[in-house]
């Protein structure tokens, strides 16, 4: 681990607001800093003083078993739900003045697909803030939602009404929605969740594709097995940080164990993975 | 799936309101006392020739207006229905229009107190507009401060309003000044007393619903089908939901007169739900929607304004159900019809398939070592019966049908063996079969959705340079796998009828 990993760690456990001075960064150039953000559900914390600095070009996984307010970071960070207290900064501004430089890819169950509608409708929804309020959809922006739908693999089904589409291509429908924005920081819940092999492979070329552009992309996994595989960046949460940096470091055996408590069996597969 | 259950659902509860409000009409005749107009006066007159050609042909200046307002009304309800009932809103609108009730009552004394018109429909409709927005009001909060569910908290205040409403009518009937006669008609819905200024105020802002609905089309599909996205993009999701709202608060509230509140669910729920029936596609579902709403309520108000003493509620009511069986029934996309025959046709194809190729493989197992043409090999009941989980009564019966087509001949009741005809069709099945489980094995990410047995032939679903790479690699696994090489060369099936018959078989 070299010095100026330490310090950034140190930073992150410290969670004090003086953490903005991660070292060489300036506040516009760290794609997300999450300072003391605590949500609570009926006064019930779902999670506790968040702190985290997501440094630029990083594929991040967030790993936590169900319950650890993975969902919720997401959800605090683009102020979708009330926040307890805390702040957040993207590229160094609000959210809400940033919003266009983020690309959020929500979890599948999250809507109902036998919406009618079609893959290149839900595509061209990420393109709607670039239409502009009741514009109609224009052909260009047809044209960029086909050409992102084709780089996630399935150009052909654009026509597909998408109850008929797999688990799989429905999962790659949301990233390609995410896509078109051609954002520089993507937040994606559990893309990786119920989908097959072929698209698992397909998400990670993308990511990796991404994070050659130089983009940043936070992404839920639930998979220990290959975290330290696709991810650069882990933090580990449990209602807190138990602990955020580079997976060499922090996706140990005993930083596991603090995030997952008694539940062995997961623990047991992520040795054995390691 | 569940969204059309859901829709059906809502279905039966607005008819079973229809059905149910037929006694209550009865016991109105005390409540509401008796008069002339009564909408407890059945005695329905069989109108004359010149009655019926005065409301179809709009010679009356009145009907005109009133036929006109609500087919707008019609259309707005369609179309914010359609919004509603994706939102998952649609039962909203009936506690709403529920709610309206105490509101009219009140608008109404007040009204006649202040000494103003009692009955004029802007006082009566803002009355109703106030206590509707109360009640959604009373539902959210119940809603969010206790640990119910929104459909009991719907249940609580829908009830609750509309028995205050009934109590406040029961009062304005025994007040002496004003007379009350025709506030009923919000409960069943009448438009043969409209006046026509009332039917442009109803119209006008009908249109002015579907106005707003159509600029903000995009926006309110997205809420719809994802608010945490919609959210994430920056908009403002609750201002959406609020129009939304508003709009179906709206459309009910001018929709009282025309439809009455019991019956208003229904105008935003059938035509959204028939539409549903006929389209995958969100533009053409308000559409569909939009000339459901607008025809029932044109063929509603028609009859009402020929039957005067019939509630124009329910005829709207009863002309939408009919379009809803009618959708539910012969609906293009998920019609009840469409399904059982695309499955029969499915199933169909798939048996006499299995039928062929059970044959076909049969057969590729006993060839003749020599390789000579063997398909007239008689193949028996048993070893078919061994290769696939029928009963023997189900073998027969397919059997019959493959015979029907000339595909196979009977030999003594328990060998078969195929026809020159049925050997090039198995031939060809088999082939393509094969072909398909090579694109699954091969393009396993795009293949299911796109893998079409009913498609005649799989070059109508692919591509040929896919099939031609699907081609060299089933003759490359035939010779490295050993999978049982065909009799015959397999291009057979697209070779002339006459090549393959000439083919003669020693046995």
């Amino acid at each position: 681990m070299n010095p100026s990993q330490l310090v950034r760690r140190q930073v992150v456990r410290s969670m004090t607001a003086s953490s903005t001075l991660c070292e060489n960064n300036s506040p516009q150039d760290t794609p997300l800093s999450v300072y003391d953000l605590t949500v609570a559900y009926h006064r019930k914390p779902v999670i506790w003083d968040i702190g985290i600095e997501i440094p630029r070009g990083q594929l991040v996984g967030v790993v936590g078993p169900n319950g650890a307010g993975k969902s919720t970071l997401l959800k605090a960070v683009m102020g979708l739900i009330p926040v307890a207290s805390g702040r957040v900064q993207v590229f160094g501004e609000t959210y809400r003045r940033n919003q266009h430089r983020v690309g959020y890819v929500p979890q599948r169950e999250s809507v109902d697909w036998d919406f009618p509608v079609n893959a290149l409708d839900v595509v061209t929804m990420g393109l709607y803030r670039r239409v502009g309020w009741c514009f109609p959809v224009r052909r260009k922006h047809r044209e960029i939602a086909m050409d992102a739908l084709r780089r996630v693999g399935i150009g052909d089904l654009a026509h597909q009404q998408i109850s008929q589409l797999s688990g799989g291509q429905q999962q790659r429908t949301f990233l390609a929605r995410a896509l078109v924005q051609d954002a520089d920081l993507y937040l994606m819940d559990e893309p990786f969740a119920a989908v097959d092999a072929a698209t698992e492979t397909a998400i990670v070329e993308l990511l990796r594709e991404m994070k050659k552009a130089g983009k940043t992309a936070v992404v839920i996994h639930h998979d220990l097995q290959t975290v330290s595989q696709y991810f650069d960046y882990v933090i580990l949460l449990n209602m807190r940080v138990i602990a955020a940096g580079p997976t060499a470091d922090v996706f140990t055996e005993e930083n596991l164990r603090k995030t997952y408590g008694g539940r062995l069996t997961l623990l047991e597969e992520a040795t054995e993975a390691m | 799936m569940t969204q059309s259950r859901r829709c059906q659902t809502a279905v039966v509860l607005v008819l079973g309101c229809v059905l149910g409000s037929m006694p209550l009409m009865g016991q109105e005749h005390d409540a509401l006392g008796d008069r002339q107009h009564s909408i407890t006066d059945r005695r329905v007159e069989w109108p004359t020739w010149s009655q019926w050609k005065r409301v179809f042909l709009l010679q009356d200046y009145n009907t005109r207006v009133v036929v006109f307002g609500t087919t707008l009304l019609g259309m707005a309800g369609g179309l914010v229905g359609s919004f509603a009932l994706l939102r998952k809103r649609a039962l909203m609108g009936d506690a709403l229009s529920h709610a309206t009730l105490p509101g009219i009552g009140l608008a109404f004394i007040f009204a006649t107190y202040c000494g103003m018109d009692g009955k004029s429909l802007p006082v009566l409709l803002s009355g109703a507009a106030v206590s509707g927005v109360l009640g959604v009001a009373v539902i959210l909060g119940i809603r969010n401060m206790t640990r119910l569910k929104e459909d009991a908290a719907l249940g609580i205040v829908l009830s609750v309003f509309f028995g205050i409403g009934v109590g406040i009518l029961g009062v304005v009937q025994q007040m002496k000044t004003g007379h009350a006669a025709g506030l009923e008609g919000f409960v069943y819905g009448k438009t043969a007393s409209m006046r026509s200024y009332d039917a442009w105020l109803i119209g006008g802002t009908g249109f002015v619903c579907m106005l707003i609905s159509v600029a903000f089309f995009k926006e309110l599909k997205l809420i719809c089908f994802d608010e945490t996205f919609a959210g994430s993009r920056g908009y403002p999701v609750l201002m959406l939901d609020m129009l939304l709202m508003a709009l179906v608060v709206v459309v009910t509230i001018i929709g009282l007169q025309a439809v009455g509140l019991i019956l208003m669910i229904a105008l935003l729920v059938i035509p959204a739900a028939a539409a549903r029936f006929w389209t995958e596609n969100m533009q053409r579902l308000a559409v569909y929607s939009s000339v459901l709403g607008a025809i029932c309520c044109l063929v509603g108000s028609s009859f009402s304004a020929i039957f005067p003493r019939l509630p124009s509620g329910a005829m709207i009511v009863l002309t939408s159900a009919v379009f809803f069986m009618i959708s539910m029934i012969l609906g293009s996309r998920r019609g009840v019809l469409v399904r059982v025959l695309r499955r029969r046709q499915l199933n169909r194809a798939i048996d006499r398939e299995h039928l062929l190729r059970g044959i076909y493989e049969l057969l590729e197992i006993q060839r003749d070592p020599s390789g000579t043409d063997n398909y007239q090999i008689p193949v028996s009941h048993s070893n078919l019966l061994a290769m696939r989980s029928w009963s023997s009564s189900q073998l027969g019966w397919r059997i019959r049908q493959a015979e029907r087509e000339g595909l196979v001949q009977e030999i003594g009741g328990r060998e078969l063996r195929l026809t020159p005809k049925g050997f090039r069709e198995a031939a060809r099945l088999v082939h393509q079969h094969r072909l398909w489980e090579m694109y699954l094995l091969e393009y396993a990410e795009i293949a299911p959705s796109k893998v079409d047995r009913q498609a005649d032939a799989i070059e109508h679903v692919l591509d040929s340079d896919v099939i031609a790479e699907l081609e060299t690699l089933l003759l490359q696994r035939q010779n490295v796998e050993g999978v049982p090489v065909s009799p015959h060369r397999i291009g057979v099936a697209s070779e002339s009828g006459s090549s393959a018959t000439s083919r003669e078989v020693e046995m």
